[in-house]
């Protein structure tokens, strides 16, 4: 056989690939990070209602709410929820823990120390090291702008 | 002079082997699609009583070389060598069946072309007068190829409608020196061919050319043409590369689609089960033909077949470090009558 | 009200989210970063907050609202302690998140195990 061009080929492939139902993502994805943003406001107003000041609020809420995406994640629903929601269920903070929750179930049996804990941020780490990151560096130019 | 060898990379066996056994043992999702009265045994969960995903595959590799023997009416002790091959980093599944098996053994890696890789490499051992009896045989399992691969189970992501579901199963054929077939009677083995994919959730498309390179080759070493055969199917390109190698085929000049199908796309019900582009992995191929094919020969269902498997050399490291996926497929022959 | 716009604003940043991810080769695990580093920038420049003020939950649950408490914690820490703050604010800011998702993780790993699809 002849050798291929690969870039011809990779055209030619792009035309056979069926297209991502991008409409339909989006609904799902709106509806879903929807609710869950929703819901989040909702546990806002309650602890807020029971005597929480706002401050306070700002760390419950996510705390609650990574709770329950840890929950879900162990109870093996919010994969399926992931499945049809996408970014929807992705993007919210429970992502954020199901991103930490998932790995570390998978890697129960390689141990505690080098499987669990270890493989906890394998998504999670990257979130953490560039928020972390950028928000020392936004200090620090703050900093510098404020003298 | 290479006495036995037809062409570029075609051998013609001069005592062909046979087909004496062979086995199939498979998850509980490959349990429920189209082929499922085909396989000797479907296990209820991936887990088969064993502590780990792995230790599981590396039973189903175990258990499908016992079924086969069992089959073919023999004990390990008569079997000359165990090619056995998986998906797992240093072929664990095969190494660790291989321990309690006690067969001299070559680990062989193909990713999901040792299938045909160990028939070729057996039929070659035992036409060459090394051997009486081989047992080849492949694995793979849906978990442990996941989270090699790709992203833990429970991760709430979307699998791109380009990926495959990797087959969660084993299959084992036993060759003999002596035997009534079917016989395996031609091998063309295929060189790594690498159209530049690097999208790892495209493999269909990354093996495609291999496959159609190793076909088109097949037919100019032997002169066979694709009417001479009753099926001709490959590993595990599913429904794009099919697609695709199709294509590559007929541009060489040779119509196959009359006899042409894919064991990833025969394997799975995709609009039902959910699995995109179709099924994967080592044990793709390998229970497709010892399931299914196999025993539609032996019926005379069909007589004279080529498997192709395929396999994407890709690693998580070399896909992460930007490299695109290379491919390879081998072909073998097999056919209910030598002529 | 509130709860609307929560709906809307939270709907709309994962849209863009689903956009990024079907229309380019990034993966889940880039777009999180990607959405908090820019939650951090956004704040910083002084875009986020307004959204937030709108849009409530809806700008704060999704990640661009953890790099939201991000740049906001830093910016006060860095009015009180100075350089110093510069590198607690943003963390102790978080740290009730990072925390409960540690420790949440570590004992739901422990209580479940994964199940196949």
């Amino acid at each position: 056989m002849k050798n291929i061009n690969k870039k011809d080929y990779e055209k030619y492939v792009n035309k056979k690939i069926p297209k991502p139902k991008i409409i339909k993502n989006c609904m799902w994805a709106f509806v879903v990070g929807g609710l869950i943003s929703t819901f989040g406001q909702l546990i806002t107003n309650f602890v807020i209602d029971n005597g929480l000041d706002e401050k306070e609020a700002a760390i419950a809420t996510p705390v609650i709410l990574i709770f329950l995406g840890a929950l879900f994640t162990g109870l093996g629903i919010y994969d399926k929820l992931g499945k049809k929601a996408g970014a929807g269920s992705i993007v919210p903070i429970t992502g954020f823990a199901n991103s930490i929750v998932s790995p570390a179930m998978e890697f129960k049996r390689e141990g505690f120390v080098l499987g669990v804990a270890a493989k906890m941020f394998t998504v999670a780490g990257p979130v953490l090291v560039y928020g972390f990151g950028s928000s020392v560096i936004v200090g620090i130019i703050y900093l510098l702008l404020k003298r | 002079m290479a006495q036995k060898k037809l062409g570029k990379q075609t051998v013609m066996f001069q005592n062909p082997p046979s087909i004496m056994a062979t086995s199939s043992i498979v998850g509980p999702k490959e349990g429920q699609g189209p082929l499922k009265d085909y396989f000797d045994i479907i296990i209820q969960d991936d887990l088969w009583g064993e502590e780990s995903w792995e230790k599981c595959e590396s039973k189903l590799q175990q258990e499908a070389v016992r079924l086969a023997l069992s089959n073919a009416k023999i004990v390990e002790s008569q079997v000359d060598y165990l090619f056995a091959g998986d998906l797992l980093n240093q072929i664990i599944a095969s190494s660790f069946s291989a321990r309690s098996l006690q067969i001299p053994f070559f680990g062989l890696y193909g990713a999901c072309s040792t299938m045909t890789e160990s028939i070729s490499l057996g039929a070659m051992i035992i036409d060459g007068g090394y051997a009486d009896k081989v047992a080849c045989v492949a694995s793979s399992h849906f978990s442990t190829a996941e989270r090699q691969y790709r992203y833990p189970l429970e991760l709430g992501n979307q699998r791109p409608l380009t990926a495959q579901w990797t087959v969660t199963g084993a299959g084992a054929s036993i060759l003999t020196s002596q035997g009534e077939g079917p016989y395996v009677t031609h091998v063309t083995t295929g060189k790594v061919i690498d159209p530049g994919i690097k999208d790892s959730n495209n493999m269909g498309a990354a093996m495609a050319p291999a496959a159609a390179d190793v076909i088109v080759q097949h037919f100019k070493d032997t002169g066979f043409k694709p009417s001479d055969y009753d099926l001709i199917i490959t590993g595990d390109l599913a429904s794009i590369g099919k697609d695709i190698a199709e294509d590559l085929i007929k541009k060489e000049g040779y119509s196959i689609s009359k006899v042409y199908s894919d064991c990833g796309v025969k394997i799975f019900d995709n609009e039902v089960q959910d699995t995109h582009a179709g099924g994967s992995g080592c044990g793709c191929s390998a229970v497709v033909f010892n399931g299914y094919i196999y025993k539609e020969l032996l019926q005379n269902k069909l007589n004279k077949i080529m498997l192709i498997s395929t396999g994407a050399l890709l690693s998580p490291t070399s896909a992460q470090q930007g490299e695109s996926i290379p491919g390879i497929a081998h072909a073998v022959t097999i056919s209910n009558s030598i002529s | 009200m509130d709860y609307l716009k929560a709906f809307l604003v939270g709907g709309i940043i994962c849209v863009i989210g689903q956009i990024l991810m079907d229309k380019t080769k990034l993966t889940p695990a880039h777009v999180l970063v990607l959405f908090v580093t820019s939650g951090v920038i956004l704040t910083a420049i002084g875009i986020y907050e307004p959204i937030v003020e709108f849009g409530g939950g809806g700008a704060t649950v999704p990640l661009p609202g953890f790099g939201y408490s991000l740049a906001k914690g830093v910016i006060e820490a860095v009015k009180t302690d100075g350089i110093l703050g510069a590198f607690t604010g943003g963390i102790s800011a978080t740290a009730g998140g990072v925390a409960a998702a540690t420790v949440f993780g570590y004992i739901m790993a422990v209580i479940f195990d994964p199940k196949t699809k």
